[in-house]
């Protein structure tokens, strides 16, 4: 939950004026009725109406805009398509958003080395589009990637379904041009394997906005596999359908996608998108295989082996690729199908080891009973990422509290069942307290001196990502690890 | 010095250099004392600090102690039919006296072996470490888990930086199935022509998880399902190698007579790069984006950096590697900023200085 931040002060008019001398009128906002549509990104419980939206078109004014923002010590949000799920493009009420869906232009795609250089407000999926001509693609595939920017991909090391096999964004970009704070161009990576010195790029990925304001991306491309087909398996216990994604790894098997739904989804689902599913199952997996037609056939035949071994109450092959896409429309509907049942629903992104998915469930199941309120789940089964849909009616007076402090609840228990609260939204506003149950002090400490590295002033997205030590303290949900209270060294409130 | 067995050491020996501000050369086997910058310090010797801690199998991840030998590593993994995608060299398992690379100086390195063109390198396999900063003090970043996105991704920052933020005390890393099937072709063709192809085949799906060029052959590896690599070899041709494991052994230990000159360049560039123009082209690896370059280079630099790429001076005396800088140098901001985080974890810059740049 974000907290009104109190440090920094602007003088609008002021910020408004120098910042039209910089920007054609076209592209600086500053009305509160045009400001209205950025005050808040895909999470929408959480708002701030900034002071201005800057949509530069050009890298010069990108530096401009900081430059300023800099020298009058005002905070900057970068944003790209706004759909991130966690608030990291939360404006601050005191600064500007700096927006860069200007910046939509693909300026190279090439065959030979299998790479593109994109602008950051180019959306996920055009990159594939683009690629698609030399039976290339870019493998992360966020569920919003129709919509969502590669600079927003880059800024929370977006996954997909299909991570497990071919990785996440850092996993995927290659090179990255970068402005600071102060104005100054930077760029790390590189379109060779590596790069002299500290690897940057792993480090400004992910970054949510903290350390510099991305301004060009070169991507890797990946050959499009000839061939993909899925297994439908239904199960009649949550726990057997956990210990079948066990089993798959065991085989040697590392699927292109692997994605488990329990009862509730497919429920939700199942009238809106007529996948098929089988509605009495307590849990349905969906394996991908892909490759030429041989591979698939050979993985598919030791997938369903497995399957069923692993007591699978049944089992159905895509026969054809409209049915393999029929077989996922559900999955990649599921928020949609649960926004039909439900006011409105609050989607978690906490990642666990596959071993305790049953655990986990079942303790779900538990916190339903506990804040009274409804949850379905879907699951990244293969890289352990469960995202529950806590579903609640915002017009209800405390059912928002309520689903807050059920997330809370699962991402903690992510925590202490060896896994982590974010596994690819990112942490933004929204999980910025349970930071202080994953980490202790000294990694803090030493998030914040990184962060000092890059931005000394602080001004790049505060609030965001890391929480303040004192933020902690009075964080009333602390976790005893080891015996050990953290954060001893500060005053409780 | 006192070798390190337990992490208690390894923090008190970094306590007693951080209040004396004294330099520490942190040393796993001593593998890759050939790689880098100058050595200086007392050397901190962490290779008693050993062991693998986890293995889980069905989670795809190990988590092992700095001192944990490769060699050690690799047979648990064998054992579940899994891997070190990354395939790292072990450099000196061979030779008397040495138990070759431990996982802390694999990761601390960052090198990766002729799977790094399919897999990926060193640090798309962390997913966590253990840290002992400058001051002693003990950081965990990252977790066991395949995805997590908490706070900036510091594990990752860790492989290849040399020890020169901090003792690397505890690593986890993403470990994969071994290929089902393997099989080796070898083409007779140039080193441009090389190139070409290997850059074709990349675009298309093939199972390609290794290639390496010398002196008019191709060697190319294919890994993966049996059918899959059945359909590659009568797709591409070539003839089929004996004896290939040990081939890629030599490779990646480079203990191939390709990487016997002095000094050796190892070149980085986009794996399209038209030939550098220079001299003593030895070998060519990862599809084209790794090369080889062995001779008294003065022009090496400036040729890989205009290609998209950069040369580190990769097996040279010290002298040379001193004088010359083992690594390309940075622009001062770049410089500035790597100075600027090197702080945040090294505030008195006891630990590997100079082994990375001579600035820190």
């Amino acid at each position: 939950m974000p907290t009104t931040d109190s440090a920094f002060q602007t003088d609008r008019t002021a910020l408004a004026a120098r910042l039209a001398t910089i920007l054609p009128a076209h592209c600086l906002l500053v009305d509160d009725e045009d400001l209205r549509p950025y005050e808040c990104d895909g999470l929408t419980a959480y708002r701030a109406l900034p002071l201005a939206v800057c949509l530069p078109e050009n890298e010069g004014q990108v530096i401009d805009v900081l430059r300023t923002c800099h020298q009058l010590g005002v905070p900057v949000v970068a944003r790209g398509a706004g759909t991130g799920l966690s608030g990291g493009a939360m404006p601050h009420a005191q600064g500007v958003v700096l927006s860069l869906a200007r910046f939509n232009r693909i300026l190279k795609v090439d065959r030979d080395s299998r790479t593109a250089i994109v602008q950051p407000g180019v959306r996920n999926l055009a990159v594939s589009e683009a690629a698609a001509p030399y039976g290339l693609y870019y493998a992360p595939d966020p569920s919003s990637q129709i919509a969502c920017t590669l600079g927003g991909n880059v800024a929370e090391n977006s996954g997909g379904v299909h991570c497990l096999k071919y990785g996440l964004t850092v996993h995927n970009v290659l090179r990255i041009r970068v402005v600071s704070i102060e104005g100054e161009v930077f760029e790390v990576g590189s379109e060779a394997p590596d790069a002299p010195g500290y690897d940057l790029l792993a480090l400004v990925i992910g970054s949510e906005g903290m350390l510099g304001v991305v301004t060009e991306v070169t991507v890797k491309l990946v050959p499009k596999p000839e061939l993909a087909q899925v297994v439908m398996a239904s199960f009649d216990d949550v726990a057997k359908a956990g210990d079948a994604v066990a089993a798959i790894i065991a085989a040697g098997i590392i699927p292109a996608g692997l994605e488990m739904m329990d009862k509730p989804a497919t429920a939700a689902v199942e009238p809106y998108v007529k996948a098929g599913y089988d509605l009495e199952a307590a849990a349905i997996l969906l394996c991908e295989a892909d490759g030429t037609p041989e591979e698939v056939a050979e993985e598919i035949a030791r997938v369903t082996e497995v399957l069923t071994a692993a007591g699978a109450r049944d089992i159905r092959v895509s026969q054809s690729e409209a049915e393999r896409l029929r077989f996922w429309a559900g999955r990649k509907a599921a928020f949609p199908a649960v926004g039909r049942i439900t006011p409105d629903y609050y989607c978690m992104d906490g990642t666990i080891p596959r071993k305790r998915l049953a655990e986990m469930l079942s303790a779900i199941a538990g916190m339903e009973k506990k804040y009274g309120l409804r949850c379905a789940n879907v699951f990244h089964a293969g890289d352990g990422n469960l995202h529950p849909l806590i579903m609640y009616d915002a017009a209800q007076p405390g059912e928002w509290e309520r689903a807050e402090a059920f997330g809370a609840e699962i991402l903690e228990l992510s925590v202490a069942l060896g896994g982590s609260i974010t596994g690819e939204h990112g942490v933004g506003v929204e999980k910025i307290n349970q930071m202080c149950v994953q980490y202790a002090t000294p990694e803090l400490e030493a998030f914040h001196r990184i962060k000092a590295a890059f931005d000394e002033t602080g001004l790049l997205n505060p609030g965001k990502a890391v929480p303040s030590l004192h933020r902690c303290a009075e964080y009333g949900r602390m976790h005893v690890h080891h015996g050990d209270v953290k954060f001893p060294e500060l005053e409780r409130f | 010095m006192t070798p390190s067995r337990t992490l208690d050491d390894i923090v008190a020996t970094i306590g007693v250099a951080h209040d004396e501000r004294a330099p520490l050369r942190i040393r796993g086997a001593g593998s890759k004392d050939f790689y880098g910058g100058m050595l200086a310090g007392d050397v901190l010797d962490v290779g008693g600090y050993r062991g693998i801690v986890a293995y889980e199998p069905t989670e795809l991840y190990i988590t092992a102690r700095c001192g944990t030998p490769l060699a050690e590593i690799d047979a648990a993994l064998a054992e579940k039919g899994q891997m070190l995608a990354f395939e790292p060299p072990h450099f000196g398992s061979a030779t008397a006296g040495s138990s070759g690379a431990t996982v802390g100086g694999c990761v601390a390195a960052g090198l990766a072996g002729p799977r790094r063109q399919q897999a990926g390198s060193v640090r798309d396999f962390v997913l966590g470490v253990k840290l002992v900063d400058g001051t002693g003090q003990v950081l965990d970043f990252g977790g066991q888990v395949m995805k997590n996105v908490a706070g900036y991704d510091v594990s990752r920052l860790l492989a290849g930086s040399l020890g020169t933020l901090g003792v690397l005390a505890e690593v986890t890393l993403k470990v994969l199935p071994r290929p089902l099937a393997e099989t080796t072709l070898v083409f007779e063709l140039d080193a441009a022509a090389a190139v070409a192809r290997l850059n074709q085949w990349g675009g298309q799906p093939l199972p390609v998880s290794a290639s390496f060029w010398h002196d008019g052959q191709l060697w190319l590896r294919l890994s993966g399902a049996h059918a899959a690599v059945e359909a590659a070899r009568g797709k591409l041709g070539g003839a089929v190698a004996v004896d290939a494991e040990k081939h890629w052994i030599s490779v990646r230990e480079q203990t191939h007579p390709a990487f016997a000159g002095q000094p050796l360049w190892r070149l980085a560039l986009p794996s399209t790069a038209p030939d550098a123009g220079l001299d003593g082209l030895r070998a060519i690896e990862w599809g084209g984006a790794q090369r080889w370059y062995a001779g008294e280079l003065a022009a090496v630099r400036g040729a890989a950096a205009r290609l998209g790429g950069h040369a580190v001076l990769y097996r040279a005396p010290e002298s040379l590697r001193c004088r010359e800088g083992a690594f390309a140098p940075l622009a001062p901001a770049m410089l500035a900023l790597h100075r600027r985080l090197k702080k945040t974890f090294d505030p008195r810059g006891i630990l590997n200085p100079g082994r990375l740049y001579a600035e820190f």
